[in-house]
C-alpha cells in the first residue's frame, strides 16, 4: 500500500487499530436493559438520587450514594448502571422491612467517562431514574 | 475467609434509623484483566450480599464487577427490639460467610 493512501485511510479511521480496545457496553445495551427492569410503567425523572463526583481521578474507585425520596418499606428496588463499563450493570438493591432510610453508599469502577444512570421502583409500580455525566482521568484497569 | 470490618452504633434509639458500615477485604477480581502472559484472570467477586435482623430482611445486594476491590457497604437500618444483625455473603466459588453484630435498643 502506498504510504499517501494509507495516511488517507488512516486519517478517515478505516485502519482498524491492532490493539484490540476492551469490549465495552453502550448506551443501547443500557437502555434495553432498563426498558426490561421498567416493563410497561412510565420511566420518569426525580425521587431517585444518584450522588457520584462530576470529575473522577482514579476509576478503580469511585464513592457512590444512591437514595430515593419515599418512606422506607415504599422502595422495591434499586439498580446502577454505567453505559461505557465493559459489564454495565453495576448494583442491584432490594429492600426488606427493617431497612431504615433507602439509601446505600459503595464504591465503584469505571472503566471511562460515562453516564451513570440509577432505576428505582417503588412499591405502587412506578419507576424513576437519575443519571450523573462524569469525566474519568485514569479509567479502572483492564490491564 | 475474609476479613470484614463491621461499624454498628453501640446503642440505637428504638425506631430510629442508623447507619451499618462494612468494609470487607476481597480482590474483587472483574474477569475483565489479563495477566503478562495475556491469559484472562477468572473472575472471583462476591456477588451476593445479604443483611437480615432477627430473621428479617433489611436489604438484599447483587454486586456485579463493577464493585470496586475491598467493598465498602454502607446502608440504612431501623429496628424496634435488640437483636442480632446477620450479614451473609457469597463468592464465585460459592463460599457463604456470616458475620453477626448485636444492636442494643436503648
Amino acid at each position: 500500500m502506498m504510504r499517501r493512501s494509507f495516511l488517507v485511510l488512516a486519517g478517515s479511521g478505516l485502519v482498524v487499530p491492532l490493539v484490540p480496545r476492551p469490549a465495552r457496553a453502550t448506551p443501547a445495551q443500557v437502555a434495553a436493559l432498563i426498558a426490561d427492569l421498567v416493563g410497561d410503567a412510565a420511566l420518569r425523572d426525580g425521587r431517585v438520587k444518584l450522588d457520584l463526583p462530576v470529575l473522577v481521578e482514579n476509576g478503580n474507585s469511585v464513592a457512590m450514594t444512591v437514595s430515593v425520596e419515599a418512606p422506607p418499606g415504599e422502595v422495591r428496588s434499586i439498580d446502577v448502571f454505567a453505559e461505557a463499563n465493559p459489564l454495565p450493570h453495576v448494583l442491584r438493591l432490594r429492600f426488606g422491612p427493617r431497612a431504615g432510610a433507602p439509601r446505600f453508599a459503595t464504591r465503584i469502577r469505571l472503566a471511562d467517562s460515562q453516564t451513570v444512570i440509577a432505576v428505582a421502583k417503588l412499591a405502587d409500580g412506578s419507576c424513576w431514574r437519575d443519571s450523573v455525566d462524569l469525566l474519568v482521568t485514569l479509567a479502572a484497569c483492564i490491564e | 475467609m475474609v476479613r470484614v470490618l463491621i461499624n454498628v452504633p453501640k446503642q440505637v434509639k428504638r425506631g430510629e434509623a442508623f447507619e451499618v458500615k462494612l468494609l470487607i477485604s476481597h480482590p474483587m477480581e472483574s474477569g475483565q484483566r489479563r495477566d503478562e502472559m495475556g491469559q484472562a484472570i477468572p473472575r472471583d467477586i462476591i456477588n451476593s450480599f445479604i443483611c437480615t435482623y432477627n430473621g428479617e430482611d433489611v436489604l438484599r445486594a447483587d454486586l456485579f464487577p463493577a464493585i470496586a476491590a475491598n467493598p465498602f457497604l454502607s446502608f440504612s437500618v431501623v429496628v424496634q427490639e435488640s437483636g442480632t444483625l446477620t450479614m451473609t455473603f457469597t463468592d464465585d466459588h460459592g463460599v457463604v460467610q456470616t458475620e453477626t453484630a448485636r444492636v442494643i435498643v436503648a
